[in-house]
């Protein structure tokens, strides 16, 4: 039994109607946001369950998109975020579709980039405005959001999860959770960390550059 | 210190320190996020201020929402006690047209606060804006309110839930229900006894309350229940100060609530397949709004 703050109970500020269909939608947007490196250029976003049925009553579209586009669940733009697209030139579908057994509010974003980058993130609006990233460009991994966090794309080999762990501690942040997801053996792999300590860019730079082993960097800094 | 797991302990503590809920509440954020009494007072007003925009926007406006079921009555009732003679007296259809007004804000994706759900978002701005407007209380007396109405919602999240899908609609517009009615009694020189005391009547009088929202929208019939929320929570807030109390004690109430809760029915718990959505009007809008059933 969670000792709820005030702020929890009165709040949070949000774009209505609904926590999970439209605030946790967002979120989820802008979680996806982080892993497009090129500008974008169309959006398949893939809706199941609930999303899927209810999606355009709730304003899930909208909100979905309005992440893409750095706007804020408690942002008024966001309900104006597919016309902003559209005059972005960013074309986008919205399929509903079943994503298999995965939590009834989720929704697979498929990204093309102008450069021809494709990203994929899969995620979930788990309630109340809380989200749960489960899978990026086929990866299965589990990210929440709500602390500081890091998300790692590393080599499955000796010493590469140290080698992070060493640079972490030289940067004095201090790990609260850390989760390591394998994909297969001696292959790819992605390690999540939650911090209690706000991560930087320069943080992101460092472990990028420390080793071969390490692939990839990404930060969120809470939601 | 500050920390209480329910009423009765939240009644203790305000009794020991000899202070009001509001008081105890802020205390209690202090210790736990080592944020400052200023820092926390002002973040809360932010919350006000919004809440109170919410209104403002929705009272003046016939916007509809993006399904097109709600929007424009708040406006339609503001009209009638402005204009009219009527039935109810004119503080508590302020409250109650405040309360509809948020929630269409809501729902034509406008800004809003959860309080303690966007579902049930209408029900404290609608009497904070009515004591505001008749009795002119000052904002920081509302932002107290606030504070008094979470020391609330805490007990029921914690020892029940405010979330309609796992408890029904009296967990969700019950509770913020029974967060004004504490916050009333309180600002009108209760004490925390009879806050309490109004938050057990509150609960009771709506107690097994289902959700059945159409279409499964935050719209319809959540702006009506957020209409009697508001409603229950002034006639709550004036018999706790007139001295009536609940037979059964606040805590146990919340007990009731919560075991009434789970044994409600799934279909009545914000899935839309039973209730005034599975009627064959709440279907028909249900298949225009999204093309199929």
């Amino acid at each position: 039994m969670k000792n709820y703050s005030a702020f929890e109970i009165i709040g949070p500020r949000m774009i209505g109607p609904s926590s999970s269909h439209t605030a946790g939608a967002a979120k989820l947007g802008k979680i996806a946001l982080l892993f497009v490196k090129d500008d974008i250029e169309r959006v398949d976003f893939l809706l199941h369950g609930s999303f899927a049925e209810t999606y355009k009553g709730h304003g899930t579209d909208r909100a979905l998109m309005a992440g893409l586009l750095g706007i804020n669940e408690d942002d008024e733009s966001l309900r104006y975020s597919l016309d902003i697209a559209k005059e972005k030139g960013i074309n986008y579908k919205f399929i509903p579709t079943d994503l298999g057994e995965v939590h009834p509010n989720t929704v697979k974003f498929i990204i093309y980039g102008v450069n021809g980058e494709i990203v994929e993130v899969i995620g979930s609006s788990v309630g109340g405005g809380s989200v749960k990233i489960i899978e990026i460009n086929g990866m299965k991994l589990e990210v929440i959001g709500e602390y500081p966090t890091l998300i790692t794309k590393h080599l499955d080999v000796p010493g590469a999860v140290a080698s992070i762990s060493k640079i972490l501690a030289e940067e004095e942040i201090n790990i609260a959770y850390m989760n390591v997801f394998r994909q297969d053996k001696g292959k790819d792999a992605l390690m999540v960390i939650e911090s209690d300590h706000k991560l930087d860019e320069h943080l992101v730079e460092r472990l990028k550059n420390s080793s071969e082993k390490i692939k990839e960097v990404y930060m969120i800094n809470g939601l | 210190m500050y920390n209480f797991k329910n009423g009765r302990e939240l009644l203790d503590i305000c009794k020991k320190y000899d202070k009001k809920i509001w008081k105890i509440m802020i205390l209690r954020e202090e210790m736990n996020t080592g944020k400052s009494y200023d820092e926390i007072f002002e973040q809360m007003k932010e919350n006000l201020n919004t809440m109170l925009s919410a209104v403002d926007k929705g009272i003046n406006n016939d916007k509809k929402s993006i399904s097109g079921l709600v929007g424009g009555d708040a406006k339609r009732l503001k009209e009638r006690y402005m204009n009219s003679k009527t039935l109810s007296s004119k503080r508590t259809l302020k409250a109650t047209a405040a309360a509809m007004a948020v929630l269409e804000v809501n729902a034509s994706m406008g800004q809003i606060v959860a309080a303690p759900t966007a579902g049930s978002s209408g029900i404290l701005p609608g009497v904070i804006y009515m004591v505001k407007d008749e009795f002119s209380v000052e904002d920081d007396e509302l932002v107290k309110m606030l504070f008094t109405a979470s020391a609330i919602g805490f007990v029921i999240a914690k020892n029940a839930t405010v979330s309609g899908a796992d408890g029904g609609c009296q967990a969700e517009t019950g509770s913020a229900a029974a967060m004004a009615a504490g916050a009333l009694v309180e600002l009108e020189g209760g004490t925390p006894e009879e806050s309490l005391e109004a938050a057990s009547m509150t609960i009771k009088n709506i107690l097994g309350l289902v959700c059945d929202p159409i279409a499964g929208l935050v719209e319809s019939p959540c702006t009506k229940r957020n209409a009697i929320g508001a409603t229950n929570a002034l006639i709550s807030a004036d018999m706790a100060l007139a001295g009536i109390k609940s037979v059964i004690p606040f805590d146990e109430v919340v007990e009731a609530m919560y075991n009434v809760g789970k044994s409600i029915s799934p279909t009545l718990k914000e899935t839309a397949l039973g209730g005034l959505a599975a009627t064959p009007t709440g279907r028909s809008i249900a298949k225009k709004i999204f093309g199929e059933e």
